[in-house]
C-alpha cells in the first residue's frame, strides 16, 4: 500500500512537471507572433484547469475523487468547496447530481474547467397511505412496551415477561404489524461484546413473542450495542434505561 | 520509490550482542513483578540503560540554503529524532549536548568529537539533503564512534518527490533502516500505521488511518452509519471493519488499493470484532447467526465459514496468535462476566486465562508470548479501580498492569516490532471523550495520537 502510494505520488508529480514543460512551451509560443496593440502591456498568460472526477457516476451515499490540476493560478476555488490547493484531490458525496465548477485566476484572466457527477437516488416507492398511523403507533405502544434487563444479563425479568406477553396478544390480533425489536445495553464495558449483549436481549425478546405464537419472520432484530445511548449519565437509574430492547412497528 | 544502497558494512559483532526487545523487557518485568500480583501498582522503570545504544542524531546538511530545501531539512530531522525517540532502545542524546556541527558526509565527521562528553554517542547518524530536478535525496549514514578503522554500519540513499510528506517519509525509512540494524533485525514501526473509529461531527463513526505518529490523518469510509472495529489485513490491502446497517451490525471490507467497499458474505445479523489470521487468509468474527454470539471464521470473502466456539454465553473479539496462527484468543461471558479464553484455531483446547472482573479486546504479540488487552479487575456498581490495559504472559498467565489511573482504557493493539501498544482512553470515561494513545509496552513514554472522539486503533503489521 506504501508503494502504491508514494508511485502515485511519483505519477502525479511527472504529470505536474510534464503539465510545467507544457505550459512553459506554449508560452514560448504564444509569445512568436507580435502580440495585438490593444492588449495590455504587461502579459500574463491566463492559467490552464482541468479537473475530472473518478468514478463520474455513483449510487446515493457513494463517494467521487475530484482531481484537479492547474497551471499559473494563482487562486483556484470549486463551487461548494471553496478555495483549494492548485493542484489536489478531494474525496466528496454529492447527495444528488452536481456540477463541480473550477475556477482558477490570475493576472492574466480566468480559467474555468467542469466536471459533472451524476448521482442514481433510488426511486422512493410513494409512501402508502399508512392508516391512521399516529392512532396506531400510540396504540401500538400502549401494548408492546419496552423491556428492561439486568445489569450484563439477557434474561427476562418477571416483569419483561408479563410485557411480552401483553404485547404478543396484540400483536397475534394485529397480524398485519411488523415489529423492530432493538437491543440496547449501557455504556459501560467494551463496545463488541455490548452489542452481542443488546443482540441476545433483542433475541430473548423475539425467542419469547415467537413461543407465543408470533410468526418469526414478521420480527426483525438490530443490536445497537452501545452505539445509541438514550441516557448519558452515569448513575444507576439512566444505565438502566438503556439496558432494554426498544420496540417499534417495523414499516 | 526506488532507494539504491550505496554501501552497506556488516554491523560490528558487539551490537549484535545488544537486543534489547521487548519480550525481554517485559518478561523481566513480569519476573520482577510476580511476587506483587496483590498489589494494583508495581512502579518499575524501563531504564535497561545498560543495553540501550546512546545514539546522536546530527541535523542533516542541506544542499542548499532556499526555502524549500530548509524546510525539508526541518522536517526530515525532527521526524527523525522523534522517530529514534520512540523506538524505545537507544538512549538519545539531547540535540543540545550534541557538537555544533552538521557533518553531511563520512569525510565531514570528526567521530572522536561525537564519542567524548557530553555527547557520549555510540552511534551517530548523520547525513546531507538536497532538492534536485524536484525530487528530494536524503543521503544517510550511520556510523560506530568506537569502530576507528571502519566506522560505517550503513549508508543509503533515499529519495522521492520534494513534499514535506515526502521528508518525513524518507525520515521514517532512515529511522527503520537504523532501527532495524541496531536492534538485531526487528524492523521499526516508523512506516506503520494505525486504522480507527473516528466520531464525525454528524455524531456518525467512519473508519479512519493515520501514520504511527499521528501524522496524516485520512478518512477512509464515508458511509453515514457507525462502522467500528477495524482491522487491517496483514498484507495492508483490506480493512475489515464493523458497520451498522438495516440489519444490525454486519461486517464490511474496504479496499485500501481501490479506495472502495469489496464484496463480503454477511449472514445474520451482529457480524461484529473481525480479526485476520496472520497469513491473511481467514477472518475470525463473532456472529449471531446460529441464535448465540460464537466465535466463526470464514474466508476473506466472507465464504466457507464455520462455528469454532459452541457453549452458550457471549463470545466475542477473538484475536490470532501471530506467531503461529494456530491460537485465537477471545473474550467469553459463558461463566458470567467476560474473561480472556484462549484456545486452538480448530475450537479445541479452550483454556481460560483471568480470573475474574470484567475482561475485554485482547490483541496477542508479534512474537506469540504476549496478550495485552483492557481488565475491569472489580466491576460493577460502586467498585473501585478502572478498566486499564494489562499484558498477560500466556504460557504462565502472569500479568502487569501497564496503565494507572488515567481513565477509561480500552482496546489495546500491538505494534508489528511488539515494543509499543497503543490504545484508546478516555480520561473521563465518557465514550465521546476517547483518544489513541501510544505507549511502550513496559507503559512508559505515553503520547496522545490524536483529539478526542478516535476509538479502537488497529495496529498495521507491518
Amino acid at each position: 500500500m506504501i508503494a502504491q502510494r508514494t508511485s502515485l505520488r511519483n505519477k502525479a508529480a511527472l504529470v505536474a512537471t510534464l503539465a510545467l514543460l507544457a505550459a512553459s512551451g506554449c508560452h514560448k509560443k504564444q509569445a512568436a507572433p507580435p502580440p495585438p496593440a490593444a492588449m495590455a502591456p504587461q502579459t500574463v498568460a491566463p492559467p490552464t484547469a482541468s479537473i475530472t472526477a473518478d468514478p463520474m457516476s455513483i449510487d446515493l451515499g457513494q463517494s467521487v475523487v475530484l482531481n484537479w490540476r492547474t497551471t499559473n493560478a494563482t487562486s483556484v476555488s470549486i463551487d461548494g468547496i471553496g478555495q483549494v490547493p492548485v493542484n489536489g484531490t478531494q474525496t466528496v458525496s454529492p447527495s444528488s447530481s452536481t456540477n463541480f465548477h473550477l475556477v482558477a485566476t490570475n493576472a492574466g484572466g480566468t480559467t474555468e474547467a467542469n466536471v459533472r457527477v451524476t448521482v442514481r437516488v433510488p426511486e422512493v416507492p410513494a409512501a402508502p397511505p399508512a392508516p391512521s398511523n399516529m392512532s396506531s403507533d400510540a396504540e401500538f405502544h400502549a401494548h408492546v412496551q419496552d423491556i428492561f434487563f439486568a445489569y450484563d444479563s439477557y434474561d427476562l425479568s418477571a416483569d419483561a415477561k408479563a410485557s411480552i406477553s401483553t404485547a404478543a396478544a396484540y400483536l397475534n390480533a394485529h397480524p398485519d404489524i411488523k415489529i423492530l425489536i432493538g437491543g440496547y445495553c449501557d455504556d459501560r464495558g467494551s463496545a463488541a461484546y455490548n452489542i452481542t449483549l443488546g443482540e441476545n436481549r433483542a433475541n430473548a425478546a423475539k425467542s419469547a413473542l415467537v413461543a407465543a405464537g408470533m410468526d418469526g419472520s414478521r420480527i426483525r432484530v438490530v443490536s445497537y450495542g452501545k452505539e445509541k445511548q438514550f441516557c448519558t449519565e452515569d448513575t444507576e437509574s439512566c444505565w438502566q434505561q438503556n439496558r432494554r430492547d426498544q420496540f417499534s412497528i417495523d414499516r | 520509490m526506488s532507494i539504491r544502497v550505496i554501501h552497506t558494512e556488516p554491523i560490528s559483532r558487539r551490537h549484535h550482542l545488544l537486543r534489547p526487545t521487548a519480550a525481554l523487557l517485559v518478561l523481566s518485568l513480569l519476573s520482577a513483578a510476580t511476587p506483587l500480583l496483590a498489589q494494583d501498582w508495581v512502579h518499575l522503570t524501563a531504564g535497561n540503560n545498560n543495553t540501550e545504544i546512546r545514539l546522536a542524531a546530527a541535523n542533516f546538511q542541506p544542499a542548499g540554503s532556499d526555502a524549500a530545501t530548509l524546510a525539508d531539512k526541518q522536517t526530515f530531522d525532527s521526524v527523525l529524532f522523534a522517530d529514534l525517540s520512540n523506538a524505545g532502545i537507544f538512549a538519545m542524546v539531547s540535540k543540545s549536548l550534541a557538537p555544533q556541527s552538521t557533518p553531511g558526509s563520512p569525510s565531514q565527521i570528526n567521530l572522536a568529537q561525537w564519542a567524548q562528553a557530553p555527547a557520549s554517542a555510540a552511534m551517530v547518524a548523520f547525513g546531507n539533503i538536497s532538492i534536485q530536478n524536484g525530487n528530494l535525496f536524503a543521503n544517510g549514514f550511520l556510523d560506530d564512534t568506537r569502530n576507528s578503522q571502519y566506522p560505517q554500519v550503513f549508508a543509503k540513499q533515499y529519495t522521492g518527490p520534494a513534499s514535506d510528506q515526502t521528508a518525513r517519509e524518507l525520515a521514517h525509512q532512515f529511522a527503520d533502516d537504523i532501527i532495524f540494524r541496531l536492534s538485531g533485525g526487528s524492523p521499526g514501526i516508523a512506516e506503520s500505521k494505525l486504522f480507527y473509529s473516528q466520531r464525525m461531527s454528524n455524531g456518525v463513526k467512519e473508519i479512519w488511518m493515520m501514520d504511527y505518529d499521528g501524522a496524516n490523518k485520512e478518512q477512509l469510509t464515508h458511509l453515514g452509519e457507525d462502522s467500528i472495529s477495524p482491522a487491517v489485513s496483514p498484507d495492508n490491502s483490506v480493512v475489515a471493519f464493523s458497520s451498522l446497517t438495516h440489519n444490525g451490525f454486519e461486517l464490511r471490507m474496504y479496499s485500501l488499493l481501490l479506495g472502495r467497499l469489496v464484496h463480503f458474505i454477511n449472514i445474520g445479523s451482529a457480524n461484529v470484532s473481525p480479526a485476520w489470521s496472520p497469513n491473511g487468509q481467514q477472518l475470525a468474527f463473532s456472529s449471531s447467526r446460529s441464535g448465540a454470539s460464537e466465535i466463526w471464521v470464514s474466508d476473506p470473502q466472507g465464504s466457507l465459514s464455520r462455528r469454532l466456539t459452541d457453549y452458550g454465553g457471549l463470545d466475542v473479539s477473538p484475536t490470532w496468535n501471530p506467531k503461529t496462527g494456530t491460537q485465537i484468543a477471545f473474550i467469553s461471558g459463558r461463566t458470567g462476566l467476560p474473561q480472556l479464553y484462549i484456545m486452538d484455531a480448530d475450537g479445541s483446547g479452550v483454556t481460560r486465562m483471568t480470573d475474574g472482573g470484567y475482561a475485554t479486546s485482547p490483541s496477542w504479540s508479534p512474537n506469540g508470548q504476549f496478550i495485552t488487552f483492557a481488565w475491569d479487575r472489580h466491576y460493577g456498581p460502586g467498585a473501585p479501580g478502572g478498566q486499564d490495559i494489562y499484558v498477560m504472559e500466556v504460557s504462565t498467565k502472569r500479568w502487569i498492569q501497564l496503565t494507572h489511573d488515567i481513565g477509561r482504557c480500552d482496546f489495546p493493539t500491538w505494534s508489528p516490532d511488539g515494543r509499543h501498544i497503543a490504545f484508546a482512553n478516555s480520561p473521563d470515561g465518557h465514550d465521546n471523550h476517547t483518544r489513541i494513545v501510544s505507549m511502550l509496552a513496559d507503559g512508559t513514554q505515553r503520547q496522545v495520537l490524536t483529539d478526542k472522539g478516535a476509538d479502537m486503533p488497529d495496529w498495521s503489521w507491518k
